[in-house]
């Protein structure tokens, strides 16, 4: 028989091996599932996680891609520690875009290089803002966050439908649903010439830095750890709930938003009425894959990020559908909860009372 | 005046699937178990139900498919969240990205096919009684199904000895246990349950409301039917008050154009997700209620000391 025995301490080995043990699951269902589609499993798996980056513009666009979800994941990592449950970044990725996107659009010949920062503070209030619905409705009301994240969602990504099928459509355009092209002092800077990279990577890679020294160096950091790892103790010292609850939404918002902004003023360079892959979802991933740890983040944005453009060229070579790409992300996510279970339990073999005998 | 009943018709077709996917949840949090996956239960239910009944002509075949695609989601979940001991909010949100990703990868194959929708009941004579007869005798027998459905569970909790056992295992499972009851298979099945109602109505949707298959089609209602279950406080008569309710709100948005209100469509469209949040606020602002009617053990891991 085989049964989970729990170990005396959390496994720190278990932590980080869990994700790989998990990737390798998920390449093996993959194969299978590719076979099941009557590909050559070998092939279809080089297509889609070799060939996107065997080269320098496909290492570039794996940062393109990763950067919203790394930007995200960090914010949505310190709430889930706290037991904060913010899934709504999709909606608050949509309201920084609109916020911070429709500042562009007020000044569209603008040539003022503040245009770009103003944006950018633009678009982190948007999103801060529509998570503190989430964080006021919980905190005064104790409506589940969960639940009204997610709603919201829906009613950002209709608003945004609204704005450019209505008032800001592109008045020189041909009728399409988009707006104007945002000014060049409305453009996040190319950093890596003949690429994609814009400053919004760079900023990425801040917010790593930065999350990092949250955690570990600052107090309400030190609370958010405790808090994961034993929630009655930090009832006990007085560690206040709806602080938590208002500042890991609101940062998570508010680097939702960012996320958000960088995508309309970075790649998509206007506003149209979709503007994400999910980015906001797929975040939730990269959060648990990134042991909710700034660092590790990074690492799972990239891998993350791969199963976008994978999914994009296994479209595009071996005519498969780019719902590949989502069902990977759910198995693997389904793998990394599976295995985490070792990191508290160790498995056994043998029955209880052969245990009994060697106590 | 002779709006009316075909305004009526459409309440009853959008709040069924509502239904349908509400009454499996609300069973599965009384044995104190949280599955945030409903909607992707919803859409795996839709597209076999879809694909199966567009395949083999047999809306029958369809629904039973649909039951059992919607139980093996939700036994995945189980098994993570049961055996495992996996964190049930993480697995129910891995749940639905799954659904979400496996329906659109099945339903590539089937994007504008054309089926017949379910047939509606028809009995001659009664069914023709003008505005009662096609409103009471006159739905799909889904509908009918939902209705049943939650009478069932209703009796099941406040009456039947199973149903106090399963609220004991919501409420206390470590007294559920040591009075010997098996927590985790009580849970298991409590759970499959509520898969295979999500499932249903994911079919109702694409076998019914819309006969088609699209790419995320439930819209998010399986988010609506989690926020139902805490509208009704858990109990399965006021699912109905709530599912009825959201189906008339999101009706409103189709014909408020033909009533001459002129507010953009996408505005109107809010009106459902708006709603669910309103709602959420008002019911959960009374802690008192919550607290009283809430599984005390909802989303708690359970493992029996050895």
């Amino acid at each position: 028989m085989v049964r989970l025995e729990p170990r005396r301490q959390h496994s720190q080995a278990m932590v980080y091996l869990s994700p790989v043990l998990a990737i390798l699951m998920t390449l093996v269902v993959g194969g299978i599932i590719f076979a099941f589609l009557g590909k050559n499993p070998f092939d279809a798996l080089y297509t889609f996680f070799i060939l996107p980056i065997n080269n320098s513009y496909g290492i570039s666009e794996l940062f393109v891609k990763a950067t919203p979800l790394v930007i995200i994941a960090v914010g949505l990592a310190m709430g889930f520690r706290a037991n904060v449950w913010n899934i709504g970044a999709e909606g608050q990725l949509t309201m920084g875009a609109i916020f911070g996107g429709g500042l562009a659009l007020y000044f569209h010949d603008s040539e003022s290089i503040l245009l770009m920062p103003a944006m950018f503070v633009l678009g982190a209030l948007g999103g801060a803002f529509w998570a503190a619905i989430p964080a006021l409705l919980r905190t005064k009301f104790n409506a589940n966050e969960i639940l009204t994240s997610l709603m919201l969602t829906y009613v950002a990504t209709l608003f945004l439908s609204f704005l450019v099928h209505g008032p800001w459509r592109n008045p020189e355009g041909f009728n399409f649903p988009e707006s104007r092209p945002f000014p060049d002092a409305g453009l996040l800077p190319i950093i890596f010439e003949g690429s994609r990279v814009h400053l919004g990577t760079a900023v990425a890679v801040f917010v790593v830095i930065a999350g990092w020294l949250l955690l570990s160096k600052s107090v309400i950091g030190f609370q958010l750890r405790v808090v994961g790892k034993a929630p009655q103790a930090a009832r006990h010292v007085g560690f206040r709930q709806k602080r938590m609850v208002w500042f890991t939404l609101l940062l998570g918002g508010a680097l939702a938003g960012l996320a958000g902004l960088f995508e309309v003023s970075g790649p998509i360079g206007q506003l149209q009425p979709s503007i994400s892959p999910g980015y906001g979802f797929t975040a939730i991933i990269v959060a648990f894959l990134g042991r909710l740890h700034p660092v590790g983040i990074l690492f799972g944005g990239l891998i993350m990020a791969l199963t976008y453009l994978g999914g994009e060229l296994a479209q595009i070579t071996l005519g498969l559908p780019n719902a590949v790409t989502g069902l990977f992300q759910g198995i693997l996510l389904f793998f990394l909860l599976a295995c985490d279970v070792l990191t508290k339990y160790r498995i056994r073999f043998g029955t209880i009372a052969a245990k009994g005998r060697t106590a | 005046m002779e709006w009316i009943v075909p305004f009526i018709l459409t309440v009853i077709t959008a709040s069924t699937p509502l239904l349908l996917a509400a009454t499996g949840e609300l069973v599965t949090e009384k044995s104190g178990v949280l599955n945030l996956g409903v909607e992707g239960m919803m859409l795996v239910g839709a597209i076999a139900g879809f694909a199966v009944t567009a395949s083999s002509g047999s809306a029958i075949l369809g629904i039973l498919a649909a039951i059992v695609a919607g139980t093996l989601m939700s036994l995945i979940f189980a098994f993570l969240t049961l055996t495992l001991m996996a964190n049930q909010v993480a697995t129910g949100l891995a749940l639905t990205i799954f659904g979400v990703g496996f329906s659109a990868l099945v339903g590539s194959g089937f994007v504008g096919f054309a089926i017949d929708p379910l047939p509606a009941l028809s009995i001659p004579g009664i069914s023709a009684i003008p505005i009662l007869g096609p409103i009471l005798f006159g739905q799909d027998f889904l509908v009918y199904l939902s209705i049943a459905a939650v009478i069932g569970v209703g009796w099941f909790l406040a009456k039947s000895r199973a149903g106090l056992v399963l609220k004991a295992v919501g409420d206390s499972h470590h007294s559920a246990h040591a009075i010997g009851y098996s927590v985790i298979k009580i849970r298991y099945l409590a759970t499959m349950f509520g898969g295979a109602m999500a499932g249903l109505g994911g079919a109702y949707l694409s076998l019914s409301y819309t006969p088609m298959w699209a790419e995320n089609m439930t819209a998010g209602r399986g988010w609506i039917a989690l926020a139902l279950v805490v509208f009704a406080t858990w109990r399965p008569g006021r699912l109905v008050a709530g599912a009825y309710m959201f189906g008339l709100i999101s009706v409103m948005q189709l014909h408020a154009q033909g009533a001459g209100i002129h507010v953009p469509s996408q505005f109107m469209s809010m009106l459902p997700y708006l709603a669910t949040v309103i709602v959420l606020v008002i019911i959960s602002s009374d802690r008192a209620k919550i607290r009283l009617n809430a599984p005390a053990c909802i989303g708690q891991a359970f493992r029996a000391a050895q």
